[in-house]
Order: C-alpha cells, then structure tokens, then sequence
C-alpha cells in the first residue's frame, strides 16, 4: 500500500509561456546589428530554435524543485561502493570560483596565468608525494581517461624498446573501464580469474606472462575491499617479463598515508580526484583523472607538462615522444583547485586520518551486517565491504530488490552487483566522513529488510513508494527509446 | 578535523565491537614493507582563513576577464553567465549526487539530462543527442572512433579548419585502432572543396569539418556533406553550440554527427577545464553513440519518470566491447548549460549570437582600417576572425595586456602558415568602448 | 523441464539451427532468451553477407546484458526476420518460432553434423546449474 504524492512532474519545456523571458542581454552598441546585412543568407536560421520561453522566477524554481527530487550526500548517506560519496567541503567551491581561476582562459600568456600554473605544479608534487610517483599528469579529465593515458604511455614505452606486445591482462574483479580503455588502446584484453576474495591468482598470472603481455592491471585494494598482500611478488613477477604494472587508483581512500602505488612496485596509476579528492561528482561528473608514472615513462607524458624554471613556471611542449593530447586544454582546473585545496586543508595527518577511518568505518558496519548478510571473504576488510544477498535471493529478495527498499528507508543504495564475481553483490563505501550514529542507523535499515525479507517480503518488493516516481519500466525505455522531448501533437 | 565526525571515543568503541584493539589490526594484511614509514610530506594543514588568503594571493597573479577585456577565443569563449546558473547548480542535491544508478532517488538529475539532450538535438538539428562526453577535442575523437565502427573503414579526413589542438587529441585516440588522419586544406578561409573532394575516398570513415571554423570562418556544410556522403562516409561538423541559436543548425544541412564544445553556454572558463562535450546524431546512429542516455518510460503506477538507457552499450557492461571507455559524463556542466539554455530561451540564445557577429564585425572594420592590418581570409567570419599584423603578434599582445586588453591567440604556434596572425574573438560581452580602446591601443603597437 | 526441441541443433553459445533442404534457420534458445531477460534490440546481418561457423553474425540486447550471435554454420545469409528490430519481445515469447532470426544457405553440409543435439544440449545447460 502506498501513499499518492502530488508530485512535481514538469519539463522545462512544458512552463513555456510565448513572450515569457529570462535573458539580460544589452542592446547592440555598434552601427550594423542585423546579421542579416554581415552574413550570406543561407548560413542564418529560417526559424529560432524551438527552446523554452520562461521567466526567470520559473527557472529557478523548476531547477529547485527537481533538485528536490534528489539525494545526494548533502542530504543522504550514500554508501555507494567504490564511488567514495565523502562530503564535499564548501571552502572548495569557494576557491574554485575565484576569479583568477574561474575566469581565467586557458590561453591566457603563460606570464599571466602564473597562480593557475603555479598550483598545477603543486598540485601534481602532491599527488607524486602522495602516490609515491616520479611525474603527474593532469590532463586526464576523469578516471577512464586517465586509464587510457596511462595505457598509451605504456604502449609508447614498449614500441620506443623495439617491442609490439598485444595483450594486457586484467582480472574478472576489475570495473569495466578497465577493459574498456585497453581496447581503446589497441590491446587485446585477456581476463585472468581471481581468487574467490579477490586476490590475484599467482599461477594463472604466471600462465599469462609472456614477452607479449604489455600490462598487467589491478586494482588495490581490490574491488572486494581487501588489500592484495603479494603485491610486490606480483609486481617482480611482471617486471621479470618485461610487464608494465598499472594500478587503478578508484580505491585510493584505503590507503592514503598507508601505503604507495610507487613504494609496492606499481609503474603507472591514475587518481579520481572525484573520489578520494573530494571534487563534487556533480550528479555523474564532470571528474579529473590525473595519472602518475615512474620516471621510464616519462618521455611519454601528455603534452604540455607543466615545467618550474626558478619561481617561474611554463608549459613544455617541446616533448616528442608524448602520446598526445587528451582534452583540448590542460585538465579540469576548477576540479584541480579543488583537490589542492583539499589537500593543503587536511594536511599529512588529516589525509592519514581518512583512511584510517574509512578503513574503520567500513569494518563496523560488516562487523554489524555479518549476521544477516554473507561476506564476500573472510577477514577485515579496507575502506568498502561487499556482502552478498544470497540468502534473501533464497527468499525471493534480489540486491535490486534490497536497494529499492533502502530508499523508502532514507538512505542511497550501495553499488549492487559489483564485482561481477560476487552473487546478489551490495558494495557499501561509507567513506571516512560518516559518524557511527549514521553508519548505525543503516545497519540498522539493512538489518531490518533481512528480517523483513522473511516476515513480509512484499513490502520489498513494492519499494520504493516515498520517492517521486515507483520503479520504472527500463525494458519499455530500451525498446522504444524516447531520448528528447517532442511538443504534444496538436488534435 | 572538520570533515570526519567519530570522535576518539566513538572510534574505541567501534574497535570494541569489531573485536580488535587498535586500526592498525585491521591493517594487518598490509606487509611491513609495503607501508609508509614516515608520514606524507605534503604541505601542512592550513586553517581556512589562511588557505583564502593564500589562494587569493594566488588567483590575484592570474589575469581574469572580469579586470581584462577578453579577445581570447580558440575554443573558449568569455561568453555572459547568467546570475541563477551558479546559485541553482550550487544545491547540494544537484551536486553532491552522482551518477542516476538509483533513478527514482535521481530524477532531479535525470529530468535536467533530458531537457539538456532535448535542447542540443533542437540546437544541432539532430534527432538525437547525449548526456554530454568530457570535452569539444574528445568528442570529435570520439566520433571519428564511432565513424570507423559503424563504416568499417579506416581513414577519417579532417579539414585544416578544426581546432590544431582537437586533432591533436583525435590523433591520440587513433593510436590504438589504427585510424589514419588526413588532412585537407583551408583556402580562402573555409575548407578548398576540390581538395576535400580529392581527399575523400572508399577508405574514409568520415569527414570533420569545424563550422565556423577554428579562424572564425564558415563553412560550406552542404557541400562538404555531398562530398562525404558520395563516397559512403559520414559527415562530422564540429561546432559551437552558443552560435547554433543563430546559424542554420548542421543537422539541417547533411551532418551525421555534430559535436563540439558546449563551454559557451554558462560553463566557467576555468583555464580550460571542466568543460561540456555535445554528441549529437541521426536515429540511425543511436545505438552506436557513446556516453550515457537519458530516457523517457513510466513506472508502476503509469507515472512519467526518467531512466539511463541504452546502457549495455557502455563499459561497465560490454566492457572491452563497449562503444567507448567514458563513464562519467560532465552531468554538473550539462546542468549549467541546461540552465543556461533556459534562460536564454528561444529569443535570447539567438540574440546572443546576433550580438556577438555584430560586434565581432564592427572589430574587424575599425581593426583593418589601421594601416598595415588586414584580415587574413577573405570568407565570411562569425564571432571570431583571424588578423594579419605587420608586427609579432605576440610583442603586439604582449603590449596590449598593459592597457588591460587580452588581444588575441598568436597562431603561429597552431599553424606556421598562420605565424604573422592573430586569432580574435568578440562576443556579446564586449562593450564598443572595449573595441575602440582596443583599436587605439593596437594602432599604437603596430605604428 | 528444459524447452529443448528434440527435431533441432544447438550451440554452445545458445542458438538453435533447424535444417530445411539446403538452408539452416537459426535463433536463440528459450534457455538463452530467459539468460537476458527482456530483449530490447536485435541486430542482425544484411541479406546476403557472408558468415562463417562460430563467428558474430548479430547483436542481441537485453537491459542487462547485450550478447554476440554466432553462427552455427558457414554460408550466406538469404533471409532475415524484418519483424525483429521493431518487435524484440518476440525473441522472448516464441524464441523457436516466430522469434527466428536468419536463415542461411549452408556452405559445407558437413558442418550441420559437427552440431549439438537436444541431448547434448540439455545436458550443457543442466550443468550450468539451470
């Protein structure tokens, strides 16, 4: 049973009112105003584009009130596995929106854009310090682009050596980008299979290594949440075959101030800074990939590499062997500004300070779930926890189902069926900002839906009934996909 | 620390429940040798009101188009940004969301996708367009990519007309597929067509054009469309959506795919990034597009709601078949643009451009007129065009930054056969007194 | 209870082959279509393309999961089932009759010998734990 809502169910388009307006434009200062008179007809639109005509008291309350149609972290825990939802600080939007930099053009003279270029610098030491790298890009403009420079630089490094390897292997654990960069890269993907916790299986990685792998990619902590212990026997493995290795870097949270791609024998690793940085995920992006290398590969790096010639600072182009270019200009430097300012705010005791309570957060609430929730390995686990719904899938309750059913409770969901390798998966990333009463209260939720999931599964099933809409028919969106809006045919 | 609420007790008191005494125990499958002996050496904490101070000091070095009239353009456009974008975009519901993996906890997000893919398919003149891919350069890559999947060919043609630096990074992603890159030549400012059409052949994926073009210049879409669609290729027009309120959308003149740089419509320069990648295409082409889809459905009760679809085509599903490796989209610029879009409305959006041609051609009159200038390509410009000078136009650039003037792009580092010019924008920011300063001032420099 | 028809052949990767004269009909088993759920799109190849055993001859979407199509035979393809890309629900609902999806004129007669038998068939998904 649930209750009707009056909801808010308008488009943009549908408060359009001919002769409405929002725009505040000035009126044309100079002699000749109609295009018409400057440019050939034909490249002038017969009719004006078919948008909306609002007040701007429409605006803004139509774009209010979707936002009320929202979670987000301000408003809600959400556990969301490997996406690390922390809170957002304010101080860096405040900064980001300095004028120096918001309104800054990327082709502003070098000479005049020393701040911006100046805490680039900066900011990609921080993230070697902190990854324990040689060099920093930041160009990448998220975490797959940033997987797919990482990838090109190893590419480049095996071809500058006189060898064309054409495979990279990756485990069945891993995210999809991961695969997904590779093949963009030119490789052909080979999946090895992980141990049932995640681990890498050493003698399938064996099997594998060849003088035509090119990388061998991983994730740590692994995608289960647990730490790959005989990382560094893996990394000497790979390097005795000539095998780059490459750390996808989305965990980053466990392990700042603990531990250091570059100290565990990893070449190459990218950062979200989005993630484990705190620049706002914005509702799915926009992101900042920066990648880290060790200093083989730096010939390599995107082109231009933020160079320091005394107090001055400069962009390099003058790098033949480089892969290129990502983005058009130099990285996402409202979201670098961000980072900095996160990390110059929380210092070296601070960033330590995150893992260790992630890491602490994460365990108490698999301590609290374990009851009623299978782990998906045994031993504590680092900043996230994957805990299986095999036994309410016995009950006819799905991860999907569990989900649904946390919204009507007031919670975001976790990631479910992520890994791929884990039955009925539910990811839970609490991230370090979250208190005990908050991580108790979802424990609690969770705990109840398995007592439910027994006693009264039918009301996991109708969920969610307290949000705007119920759950909604993706087969019909696949089938016929309706992708814009179209005006009401006029009877 | 502000950001983490457990205090030491409660901290203990988790450690007792768990059934360890300290972290460290929940560390202990870290080897001794893997962990960081010495803590980070990154700068130390700073309390807030040092960090502004700092930070002010640092933004202060930079110089801002709010103190220096901006006549950069290149594929960033100082461009008005009206006063409700930042307010609405600053919600925490808006921005401290993430990707609509729960959609009924998501429809704020997902109705503003919808209404932004609405307004760049009726902007492009394309049945359908995405939820927006990282960048301009990207996007074209990432057409040229979706060009040769779908054609099964393996060369692409790109005028001298798109942006150098969007080739370069079409460039880097045709790396691994293999795609060869030809060019051809700009003649008197647009792409030479009889070039074009010799370039073109039954290996080329695609042609790319940029419309108007990275000198200001507009091209001839149709015929470029022709040429393409002769040899079974499809037609890539690269272009601004800003100008699109104002010019005959691509999609009316032949174009397959549109992509370009979405920056202009409300998005924060920011020295060049986060910025706002459109992806528009025909129906046809749909299912082939990268990046996320937002789609209309209903829900149990028959109610409108709003979904991600279409999503077996991405990574996190097809993984190494995937029809591309993004998984972010820029939703937060999206929204801006959405917003931005909004409140330009159909009258303003078109107003916009006509202003920004307008002065744009009132500069270049008062600009040529100063003996020795003259404008370097003889086609039609739009809000940008390209000026020779008889002095360095760099030392010329340099001259006028005194008088608070940001000049112009020096193009000889994009193109040496350009190594004289200096690539201008006006838009509808840019006052009359701005341009007659600027005229005064660059009358001086080069005298 | 497998839905398994004794009178056709199978693949390991799911699609069952009827032979007629010199032609082979093929789609996807009732197993494989519950596999994906509800079908979203179908794509399939043009008449006249030429396919080989084993390889992708199609697409095959579902909200979950999107799958190759892989022909059991070599040969060219000389029909191809029009009512699919507008009415992909049909894979789900009559995966062995209405929801066929190409028939193919076989290139080497040999090749429908080397095929899986309903017995075969069954016992492979049996073990899948179906």
């Amino acid at each position: 049973m649930h209750t009707a809502k009056p909801g808010y169910d308008k488009l943009i388009f549908e408060l359009s009112c001919p002769g409405r307006h929002a725009h505040s434009l000035p009126e044309c200062d100079v002699p000749v105003s109609d295009p018409a008179q400057l440019l050939p007809k034909e490249h002038l639109r017969a009719a004006p584009a078919e948008l909306p005509e609002v007040s701007e008291v429409d605006v803004v309350r139509h774009y209010s009130r979707l936002s009320q149609m929202n979670y987000g972290v301000d408003t809600h825990f959400y556990p969301l596995g490997s996406c690390t939802m922390k809170y957002n600080p304010k101080i860096n939007e405040d900064m980001a929106r300095l004028a120096g930099f918001a309104r800054l053009h990327p082709l502003t003279p070098e000479a005049a854009a020393q701040g911006a270029l100046r805490l680039m610098d900066e900011l990609s030491r921080d993230l070697a310090e902190v990854s324990g790298m040689d060099h920093v890009s930041l160009q990448p403009a998220a975490g797959a682009q940033g997987e797919l420079a990482g990838v090109l630089m190893i590419r480049a490094y095996h071809l500058a050596r006189g060898e064309r390897r054409t495979k990279v292997l990756i485990p069945d654990s891993a995210h999809g980008t991961n695969p997904a960069s590779t093949a963009l890269a030119g490789y052909s993907v080979v999946e090895l299979k992980s141990e049932q916790n995640g681990d890498v299986d050493l003698l399938d990685l064996e099997r594998h290594l060849s003088d035509d792998v090119a990388a061998f990619m991983i994730t740590q902590p692994n995608t289960l949440g647990l730490f790959e212990s005989k990382i560094h026997q893996i990394t000497e493995m790979c390097h005795a075959k000539g095998v780059q290795v490459y750390m996808d870097g989305a965990n980053f949270n466990a392990i700042l101030g603990i531990t250091r791609p570059g100290d565990l024998g990893f070449d190459v690793c990218h950062f979200n800074l989005h993630k484990t940085f705190t620049t706002p995920h914005g509702g799915g992006g926009p992101g900042a990939g920066p990648v880290g290398i060790k200093e083989h590969l730096a010939p390599f790096l995107p082109t231009p590499v933020v160079v320091k010639d005394g107090d001055e600072y400069a962009f390099d182009w003058n790098r033949p062997q480089s892969i290129g270019k990502l983005q058009a200009f130099w990285g996402n430097f409202g979201m670098l500004v961000r980072a900095w300012t996160y990390i110059r705010t929380m210092g070296p005791d601070g960033l330590r300070a995150v893992s260790d309570n992630a890491v602490l957060n994460a365990n108490y609430m698999l301590k609290r779930l374990e009851g009623d929730y299978d782990r998906s390995a045994p031993g504590p686990c680092m900043h996230e926890c994957v805990v299986s719904a095999r036994r309410q899938k016995k009950l006819g309750v799905t991860a999907t189902d569990i989900a649904k059913r946390l919204l009507d409770l007031g919670f975001y969901a976790p990631t479910t069926y992520f890994p791929l390798i884990v039955e009925e998966a539910l990811m839970i990333e609490p991230t370090e900002t979250e208190s005990k009463e908050t991580l108790d209260e979802f424990c609690d939720a969770m705990i109840q839906i398995a007592r439910e999931a027994r006693d009264n599964p039918q009301l996991i099933h109708d969920a969610p009934v307290t949000t705007p809409v119920r759950r909604l028919d993706q087969t019909g969106a696949a089938r016929q996909p309706r992708l814009k809006w179209t005006p009401p045919a006029t009877t | 620390m502000r950001y983490i609420s457990n205090t030491p007790a409660q901290q203990r008191e988790m450690l007792a429940r768990i059934g360890v005494g300290s972290i460290e125990d929940l560390l202990a499958r870290i080897p001794a040798k893997a962990r960081l002996s010495r803590p980070l050496n990154v700068p130390a904490a700073m309390a807030e009101s040092d960090l502004v101070r700092h930070l002010r000091a640092l933004s202060a070095l930079n110089a801002n188009v709010d103190d220096y009239a901006c006549f950069l353009g290149a594929g960033s456009y100082d461009h008005s940004v009206p006063s409700p974008i930042n307010h609405l975009i600053s919600r925490g519901e808006f921005f401290t969301a993430y990707t609509p993996y729960q959609p009924e906890a998501s429809q704020g997000t997902l109705r503003s996708i919808f209404e932004y893919q609405s307004m760049m398919a009726e902007l492009t003149g394309m049945d359908v367009a995405n939820a927006s891919l990282y960048d301009g350069a990207s996007s074209v890559a990432e057409a040229a990519l979706m060009a040769h999947a779908v054609t099964e060919r393996n060369a692409i043609v790109l005028s001298k007309g798109v942006n150098p630096l969007y080739r370069q990074v079409v460039e880097t992603y045709c790396e691994g597929p293999g795609i060869r890159l030809k060019s051809a030549p700009i003649g008197d400012g647009a792409t030479d067509l009889d070039a074009l059409r010799k370039a073109v052949g039954s290996q080329t994926a695609a042609v790319v054009i940029q419309h108007p073009n990275f000198f200001g210049c507009l091209e001839d879409v149709k015929a470029a469309a022709e040429i393409a669609h002769a040899q079974g290729a499809l037609l890539v027009v690269v272009a601004d959506p800003v100008n699109l309120g104002l010019l005959t959308p691509p999609g009316a003149l032949g174009a397959d795919l549109v992509v370009g740089e979405g920056q202009g419509l409300g998005v924060p320069m920011s020295f060049g990034g986060p910025n706002l990648g459109v992806f528009a295409a025909k129906q046809e082409l749909v299912r082939r597009m990268p990046g996320r889809l937002v789609g209309a459905t209903v829900d149990l009760d028959g109610q409108r709601g709003f979904v991600l679809t279409l999503q077996t085509r991405e990574q996190h599903i097809r993984r190494e078949k995937a029809t591309s490796n993004i998984c972010t989209n820029v939703a937060l610029c999206a929204l801006m643009a959405t917003i931005y879009v909004s409140i330009m409305g159909k009258v303003g959006i078109r107003k916009v451009g006509e202003l920004s041609t307008a002065k744009a051609h009132y500069a270049a009159e008062a600009f040529t007129k100063i003996p020795g200038v003259r404008l370097r390509f003889t086609a039609p410009f739009f809000k940008e065009f390209t000026l020779e000078l008889p002095k360095s136009p760099e030392r010329v650039a340099k001259r006028l930054m005194k008088e608070k003037i940001l000049a112009g792009v020096p193009l000889k580092a994009f193109d040496r056969a350009q190594k004289d010019c200096l690539l201008v924008a006006v838009t509808e920011k840019r006052t009359r007194s701005d341009i007659d300063a600027y005229a005064a001032a660059l009358t001086a420099a080069v005298a | 209870m497998a839905n398994v028809p004794a009178d056709l052949r199978y693949t390991k990767e799911h699609e069952w082959t009827k032979l007629e004269g010199d032609k082979a009909r093929v789609g996807i088993t009732a197993f494989a279509q519950e596999q994906l759920g509800d079908v979203v799109f179908v794509e399939l190849p043009k008449v006249g393309a030429k396919i080989t055993a084993m390889k992708a001859f199609g697409v095959i979407e579902s909200v979950k999961a999107v799958s190759d199509l892989f022909a059991p035979v070599s040969g060219e393809v000389v029909e191809i089932n029009a009512e699919l890309p507008k009415k992909p629900e049909v894979v789900n609902a009559d995966p062995y009759g209405n929801g066929w999806m190409i028939v193919i004129k076989l290139g080497n007669a040999k090749e429908w010998e080397g095929l899986m038998t309903a017995g075969d068939y069954e016992k492979l998904i049996a073990d899948a734990g179906h």
